[in-house]
């Protein structure tokens, strides 16, 4: 018992996306979500994954009958797998709301953990039998099985280091692409994702890597990584370049749904013009992901057509949804900052004098917010432009190059003459300090 | 009493011609101490010299006979008779004894001090300055005593003759770092913020074996200058001493908050800050200096604002730089235009202020002249640079380094070193 005791607290710190679920839950975004659809969605993942997802709904909705719903189907889903630590956690945040079936079941607990220890010593006697014959792909595969054990009971520590050490018994390339996958997927929901990259990185160098849909695993895998550090740009990438054989073979991690969401916002924030036509627009592979979200195609395709207005409208109305998610919610802010201020940017490239008032009413917003943000982008120079505040009128402004390049001689004229003064200078203390030291040893 | 006689002698008929006067140096460095011993008594034979022909000897004279200390009724005395013989004295002379002169002038200097009529020694010490001085760049050890003189008597633009010249001989690296501190002071005093920062810099990141109490001082008025002058806070370039980079910006903590304060671009921080370390920026006399690192930060967010809009109301302006009201804003306006820091029209029917480019066409007379003085400027620069690098690359101890160090190198390298110079 206190060894599971000690499990549980070391789960405790690592389990659920690195710890930080504590600092998330505090920080509650109230999100009105009466179009997210628990089951619908829910339904698109399995395994550990929709658990957690699951977890963040109920915590983050300000929606009561939403939050026991998602509690309900949370419970259902523990019960399936053997992780008796989850299930009293849910029983918790259930507090007796629902009907009393979903109260904690201590038989069943009990009878978990029973097993646990008794499949636990049966594993160690064996990986022990097989070190001693130094068999190296039964060792590998007792620590293969050690690892899906601890996994099972949501020790993710131990399941990380079990897959790790699966590494120097491995002979094959498919063993290889077999234990990075499942250490990607435990450091995924430790949220350790620098690990993440690493073991994508190592996948990916084995030879005969052929299967296109554990190259397409990889790939989302990597861009959820790079999602997480805030490389938009690399993120987009990976996820654009995600084939369609996908599918729903990587439910446990991600929904194809989620490639094409997190792909278009992250390349509608980052690529220019040219880009977004070219790797979304006209890609084919990404054309089936997009056609499950209707919504993302919709919002890129207005984008690219300067029909600013309806484009943001579609993204306030995916927000709520989106801040539910588990991987996305901490950059839903900067991802929707980065693309209004570039349809901003956009709207006003093509022109010498925009009228502020036409303007604003293109981003359904008022004058003087507008100004506020156009001021912002102008100071930050990603706008060339003059604001008229007494006719309200924005004008380009092209700098003029005769005269800065003038202006910019002169100055390094100047520079150039004070650095060599100062410089003949030191040089007349060193030399000065250098016979002294000299007359000195003399 | 025969000594001095002879002396006096010998000083009027060998003034004559240069080697005259070596061996006239010589006698009188024999008889210095003599000289020492009697120096009450020579005041009543420097009647018999004439300063002009006789600089040398009057020199020696008037050095031992002023060595004590004066008396107050004879100072004023005393202060007309050095005058007198710096303006009379001939060059060539006295610079045979360059030490003997400079104590001379030191005394002048502090008596000058001690009467508090720091300007009776301003036109003094800078005839001392010109015949001492064996070209104009030459630093001498007057320089720093006649800029603290100007300093003190308020007369900045007599500093600025001689700290137009450009220096690049330096014989002690003390009176460096003074002159440059002293003359940073003056420059602030004139407002040309732009040379006081090529001053201050040059004394705070000038070669320094340890951080000495100028270099602090120095960097503290560097601060609040380069505030005023570019907005942020000098970095250090790569040549300043690992000193300076490590203790300058523990001594001068207030500043480096007033800087960070400066940067959030907000009035209200700045007054804060300023309140709350005003007891320090008082101690170190720099209360003015900081006064006007607060006027400059209202100008520049003006400044900032000309870049973003072509017209604005003066309320906004008001607003934006947290000034009272628009009244306020319309004079600092004003007091920018006319002092060309930023082009503009006051439109006072519709309290708006239109901001204009820079008129400036780079297509006059004037500034195709100016373009051409610079480039000969920077050639001349250029070609000092080049001989001073030759001088060095042909020093013997420095041949002898690189020798030494060359054998470590590529035995293929062609560029031996001649025998000898290796060790």
């Amino acid at each position: 018992m206190e060894d599971d005791e000690g499990g549980a607290m070391a789960e405790e710190a690592i389990v659920a996306n690195g710890g930080e679920e504590e600092e998330r839950r505090s920080s509650k975004a109230m999100v009105s979500s009466e179009q997210i659809d628990v089951e619908a969605y829910a339904a698109l993942y399995t395994g550990h994954t929709k658990v957690i997802r699951l977890f963040f709904i109920a915590d983050h909705c300000g929606n009561e009958a939403v939050q026991v719903e998602a509690l309900r189907m949370a419970y259902d889903e523990i019960k399936k797998t053997e992780n008796t630590q989850l299930h009293r956690e849910v029983v918790q945040k259930i507090g007796g709301r629902l009907r009393p079936e979903y109260g904690l079941d201590q038989a069943w607990v009990d009878a978990i953990e029973h097993r646990f220890q008794l499949k636990k010593d049966k594993l160690e006697n064996e990986l022990s039998g097989y070190k001693t014959n130094l068999i190296k792909e039964s060792i590998r595969m007792g620590f293969n099985d050690f690892g899906d054990f601890y996994y099972a009971h949501g020790h993710l520590g131990e399941a990380f280091k079990s897959y790790v050490r699966t590494r120097d018994y491995c002979t094959s390339s498919k063993h290889i692409i077999q234990m990075c996958l499942n250490v990607i997927l435990v450091s995924i929901e430790m949220g350790q994702f620098m690990h993440v990259s690493n073991y994508v990185g190592k996948a990916e160098q084995t030879p005969e890597v052929q299967d296109p849909i554990i190259v397409a695993k990889l790939r989302c895998a990597l861009g959820l990584a790079h999602l997480e550090a805030k490389h938009y740009k690399l993120a987009a990438r990976k996820f654009l370049d995600t084939n369609p054989e996908l599918g729903n073979n990587y439910t446990e991690v991600i929904a194809p749904q989620d490639v094409a969401t997190y792909g278009g916002l992250c390349a509608l924030a980052c690529f220019d013009r040219t880009e977004l036509k070219n790797k979304v627009i006209d890609n084919i592979n990404f054309r089936n992901f997009l056609e499950l979200v209707p919504e993302i195609r919709e919002l890129i395709h207005d984008f690219y057509a300067s029909r600013y207005a309806s484009c943001l409208e579609y993204l306030e109305n995916l927000k709520p949804n989106l801040l539910l998610d588990i991987h996305l919610h901490d950059h839903v802010e900067t991802l929707y900052d980065q693309i209004r201020h570039k349809a901003i940017i956009q709207y006003t490239h093509p022109f010498i004098s925009v009228d502020l008032h036409t303007m604003a009413s293109a981003f359904k917003t008022t004058v003087a917010g507008l100004q506020k943000e156009l001021e912002a982008l102008i100071t930050d120079n990603q706008i060339q432009a003059r604001i008229d505040s007494h006719n309200k009128i924005l004008y380009a402004r092209h700098a003029d190059q005769r005269n800065t390049t003038f202006q910019r001689v002169l100055q390094n004229g100047s520079e150039f003459e004070r650095e060599v003064h100062a410089m003949l200078l030191r040089a007349n203390l060193i030399k000065h300090e250098y016979t002294n030291r000299a007359s000195k040893k003399l | 009493m025969d000594s001095v006689e002879s002396l006096i002698t010998h000083i009027q008929g060998l003034s004559g011609c240069p080697e005259d006067v070596s061996h006239l140096h010589s006698l009188l460095k024999q008889e210095e101490d003599s000289l020492q011993s009697q120096g009450s008594r020579l005041g009543s034979f420097l009647h018999l010299l004439d300063p002009s022909k006789h600089s040398l000897g009057y020199l020696y004279f008037l050095e031992a006979h002023t060595s004590g200390s004066v008396v107050k009724e004879e100072a004023s005395g005393f202060l007309n008779i050095v005058a007198n013989f710096i303006n009379a004295c001939s060059a060539e002379q006295i610079q045979v004894a360059p030490d003997k002169f400079v104590s001379i002038c030191k005394r002048f200097k502090e008596q000058v001090m001690q009467l508090q009529v720091p300007i009776q020694g301003i036109a003094p010490l800078l005839v001392a300055i010109r015949k001492l001085q064996p070209s104009p760049e030459h630093l001498t050890a007057l320089h720093p005593d006649f800029l603290l003189l100007c300093l003190l008597a308020k007369c900045y633009k007599a500093g600025l003759s001689i700290l137009d010249d450009d220096i690049s001989e330096i014989d002690q690296p003390k009176d460096f770092f003074l002159y440059c501190y002293y003359g940073g002071m003056i420059y602030i005093g004139l407002k040309r913020f732009h040379k006081a920062l090529e001053f201050l810099r040059h004394a705070t990141t000038s070669p320094m074996p340890a951080i000495h109490a100028v270099a602090v001082e120095a960097y503290k008025k560097y601060i609040l200058v380069s505030l005023i002058q570019n907005g942020q806070l000098p970095n250090f370039p790569k040549y300043t001493s690992s000193a300076a980079q490590r203790y300058l910006k523990l001594y001068s903590q207030p500043y480096v908050d007033l800087a960070s304060s400066y940067g959030t671009g907000k009035i209200s921080e700045l007054q804060s800050c300023f309140n709350s370390n005003v007891e320090k920026f008082k101690n170190d006399n720099n209360v003015g200096l900081v006064k006007q690192v607060l006027s400059s930060l209202y100008k520049r967010n003006i400044q900032r604002l000309t870049q973003t809009y072509l017209t604005l109301s003066l309320q906004d302006i008001a607003n934006t730089v947290e000034l009272e009201d628009a009244k306020q804003a319309e004079m600092h306006v004003l007091q920018m235009i006319q002092d060309g820091e930023i082009f503009a029209t006051i439109n006072q029917k519709d309290g708006m202020v239109s901001f204009h480019e820079d008129p400036e066409q780079y297509k006059t007379c004037e500034m195709i002249q100016h373009l051409d003085s610079s480039i000969a400027r920077i050639m001349g620069i250029s070609k000092k640079l080049k001989a001073v690098e030759e001088s060095i690359a042909c020093d013997p101890s420095y041949v002898t380094k690189a020798g030494r160090e060359r054998t470590r190198l590529d035995f293929d390298d062609f560029d031996s070193v001649p025998q000898k110079f290796l060790v």
